[in-house]
């Protein structure tokens, strides 16, 4: 029989193998009681969230002066009139492939940091982990370190363990509404929006918004937690296919350490023993209570906090540190075969990363350079072609146009549109009255807008059908340019 | 025996335990990687079991089962047409200010507000689309085969400021029976003239414009008979809807046949009128968009001596 899996020759036992399931189809969750911990990773990931929490909570109440006709607040979202502000940069919904390079550039960002240091995303700035960070500090300060959660969890349901609990929740509640609340500030004027907030008069969608991130929080960075991430979330999929032996990863050499031991039975029979005295420590700190001793596994977000744990133990027994540290698979095997380990930042020389940081840099200098040499004023003409053309009593020829004026500077500004190449051509509007026909108009177009006009242009009995040119050239000292080619019809075209 | 091959592969022959995790091996394999059979989280069927919750609620909610006639309809009562018809009295809410405005503003002095001039343009665009197009056509360009005017140019029988564009929308052209509706009749020269006779006045109406030679017997016949209403050099009257000989804008056609035609058997157009079918309102809007077409005349104002033009009702507020 064909056996290409080297599995078992005789089959009459699959035939038999009804066997009941030891394993059941679900299973709870266990909740992961992690223990205090420092050390400098520790401290980098209080660093970490410090920053991330301030950018977030902060970021909508810079204020950045734009002048009167456009709003003062540094990041801005303004679904309403589809623009985008961030400081002095200002997106309409036509240059969209900004947003777009950015969003690339975050995506290569997240290769170019899984190439260099592994999960460092994971471990150290995704909001999953910031959030369920902060919410195990807030189990901490409540209920106590990690002896007292695990007891607290198993107690009865006294008095106290309820009040304890509501009060816990409350916390959590306050910290999902400030979520929530902090999120709409991106999208509205954040001192106004906050007085009409608190007044009942913010727009429905502002109460929505706030009740379903305050919500999502709560429950996923609450209750979900680790979960999140060992099932929800798509990322650590990828960067399990995008790692190699090459990556970093946090790594428990376990030829150092094993066979594990005590410190007594250690001290009994020194040479039998690797250097883990197995005290759990790097267990009891992971915030997604796994055992890195077991090797890499999705479960690991490479916080690091399990180095920190082990180092302290390693310099309470008097060993070297870094039993459990950051290396490469590749530099793992080396220093498992004897040769000297190599130290961690020289893994992040490596190809791949550079290419990363080329391609991420390129299209952030691209963005760049689009970004300064984008016009400031636009126009787009389409020709009304129904009735395609008009023949006016004295046989001359008329065509009308819907011409649109984009001044994307945030004051008002007056922008001539002239005729070209249409020989004896005048234009009106429907503002401009047809005794001021002219082969060209100033227009005022508002500050931040785009003017849509209807424009009517005449040429004298006979002209023939043609393309022509709508130039656009704005009169403040910048004196922009812009120009539109569009077609002229006329009897003569037939 | 395939199929059974096929389930067996499920159940391996000995229970295989994955060392580091303990779980136990399912016995799928690709190319060395082998899956586990851990369980699911609980919150996965708990999230299943609130999928299922809220598919009734659903069901119960909102229209859901098909059945024969009709589908089951949900005890919220919700239809898409009802949700229709509340969008489309939110959006009268919300014209009905402008609305307010239009009426009493005099229609001559809508465009000295250029906002309610827009508003009056976008609005009358739409009820031309529903009322107009049918004759006029969707670019308000008319037709020269079926005689209807093109209301772009700057050429119009009745008068082409505002005032003179509501009066026509109003009382209609020819409404047999309607006092003031605009009437006029050109006479029919069928038997009148004699062939060359003819020829010689369309020369003549041709030579106006320019297309054609002037011809002197047709000037005669045309001083006599037509320039009452045409006037004597082509110019037409508008008091009586005779149509400007002298322009380049023909509304039957400006071939020697075809203006021979409307010398003898005339034809006349006839437009309906408004009043009574439509609101005064929409009426306004539907002026102010063929006066904004591009050949809209200006308003004059015609007020006895000494008399203040009337006042404008315009009210800011609303
Ligand atoms: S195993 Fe270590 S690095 Fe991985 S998540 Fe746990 S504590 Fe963090
Ligand atoms: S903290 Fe270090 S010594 Fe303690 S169990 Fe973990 S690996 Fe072993």
């Amino acid at each position: 029989m064909n056996n290409p899996r080297g599995q078992p020759e005789d089959w009459s036992a699959f035939t038999k193998a009804k066997t009941t399931r030891a394993d059941p189809l679900y299973e709870s969750a266990k909740t992961v009681h992690n223990k205090r911990i420092d050390g400098p990773f520790r401290r980098f990931k209080w660093l970490v969230m410090l920053v991330t929490l301030g950018i977030y909570y902060g970021t909508p109440w810079i204020r950045w002066d734009r002048g009167e006709y456009a709003p003062d607040q540094a990041v801005l979202i303004d679904l309403a009139n589809r623009r985008f502000y961030m400081f002095n940069i200002e997106i309409w919904p036509h240059e969209f492939y900004f947003v777009a390079g950015l969003l690339i550039m975050a995506g290569i960002g997240l290769f170019l940091v899984t190439s260099a240091v592994g999960r460092a995303w994971c471990g150290y700035a995704c909001p999953q982990t910031v959030w369920t960070d902060l919410f195990q500090h807030v189990d901490r300060f409540v209920d106590g370190d990690r002896n007292a959660r695990v007891r607290m969890e198993a107690a009865p349901w006294t008095f106290g363990k309820l009040s304890r609990r509501i009060f816990k929740y409350m916390i959590y509640l306050v910290i999902g509404f400030w979520t929530g609340g902090a999120w709409i500030m991106y999208f509205a004027d954040a001192p106004t929006l906050t007085v009409d907030f608190w007044t009942g008069q913010a727009a429905m969608a502002a109460y929505i918004t706030v009740a379903i991130l305050t919500l999502t929080t709560v429950v996923l960075g609450g209750f979900m937690r680790e979960q999140v991430c060992i099932y929800m979330c798509p990322w650590p999929r990828i960067q399990t296919a995008m790692m190699d032996e090459k990556s970093l990863l946090v790594t428990y050499k376990d030829w150092r350490g094993e066979p594990r031991g005590s410190v007594k039975k250690a001290q009994k029979s020194p040479d039998e023993f690797g250097d883990c005295i197995d005290c759990m420590q790097c267990v009891q700190v992971c915030p997604t209570g796994i055992d890195i001793r077991e090797g890499p596994q999705i479960g690991c977000i490479t916080c690091a906090l399990c180095i920190d744990a082990c180092d302290k133990v390693m310099a309470d027994i008097g060993r070297p540190r870094g039993l459990i540290d950051y290396a490469t698979l590749e530099d793992c095997e080396a220093e498992a075969a004897g040769q000297p380990a190599r130290p961690a930042w020289k893994a992040l020389m490596r190809p791949r990363t550079f290419a990363y940081t080329l391609i991420w840099g390129a299209i952030g200098l691209g963005l760049l350079f689009a970004l300064g040499a984008r016009s400031h004023a636009d126009i787009s003409v389409a020709a009304d072609r129904n009735p395609p053309f008009m023949l006016m009593s004295d046989g001359s020829v008329r065509n009308s146009y819907t011409i649109k004026l984009r001044n994307m500077e945030s004051q008002p500004r007056q922008m001539e549109v002239t005729l070209n190449g249409l020989s004896g051509g005048r234009m009106w509007t429907e503002t401009i009255s047809s005794d001021e026909a002219a082969p060209s108009q100033i227009f005022d177009v508002p500050a931040d807008q785009t003017l849509s006009t209807r424009v009517y242009v005449m040429a004298p009995a006979d002209t023939m059908a043609q393309d022509f040119m709508l130039e656009l050239t704005t009169l403040d000292e910048q004196r922009e340019t812009d120009s539109s080619a569009t077609k002229f019809a006329a009897p003569g075209d037939k | 025996m395939m199929a059974n091959e096929g389930s067996d592969t499920k159940t391996p022959a000995t229970k295989r335990i994955d060392e580091p995790t303990g779980t136990e091996f399912v016995g799928h394999e690709w190319d060395g990687i082998e899956e586990l059979d851990t369980p699911m989280p609980r919150w996965w069927l708990w999230t299943f079991y609130l999928t299922i919750i809220w598919s009734i609620a659903y069901v119960v909610l909102y229209p859901a089962w098909p059945l024969v006639e009709k589908g089951t309809e949900g005890v919220l009562g919700w239809t898409s047409r009802g949700q229709l018809a509340e969008e489309m009295s939110l959006a009268d809410q919300a014209r009905a200010s402008v609305r307010e405005r239009l009426s009493r503003t005099p229609i001559e002095r809508i465009p000295e507000d250029a906002d309610l001039l827009q508003k009056a343009v976008a609005g009358g665009a739409a009820a031309f689309k529903v009322n107009c197009v049918q004759c006029h056509g969707s670019g308000a360009a008319g037709s020269q085969t079926l005689g209807y005017p093109n209301l772009n140019d700057d050429d119009w029988l009745w008068g082409g400021d505002i005032n003179a564009i509501e009066y026509t929308l109003v009382h209609g052209i020819r409404q047999q029976g309607h006092d003031e509706t605009r009437f006029s009749a050109m006479p029919a020269y069928e038997g009148v003239f004699d062939d060359t006779q003819i020829d010689a006045v369309v020369d003549h109406v041709l030579s106006l414009s320019g297309k054609a030679q002037p011809n002197a017997a047709g000037a005669d016949i045309y001083d006599v008979n037509c320039a009452s209403c045409h006037a004597p050099d082509g110019t037409g009257d508008r008091s009586v809807g005779a149509p400007n000989l002298a322009d380049a804008i023909w509304l039957y056609g400006e071939t020697p046949a075809q203006v021979r035609r409307q010398i003898l058997q005339p034809r006349m157009g006839m437009m309906p009128k408004w009043e009574g079918r439509l609101d005064p309102v929409t009426i306004k809007m539907l002026a102010a968009y063929v006066h904004s077409l591009g050949g809209g005349e200006d308003f004059v104002e015609v007020t006895a001596e000494g008399e203040d033009p009337p006042a404008v009702e315009v009210d800011e507020q609303s």
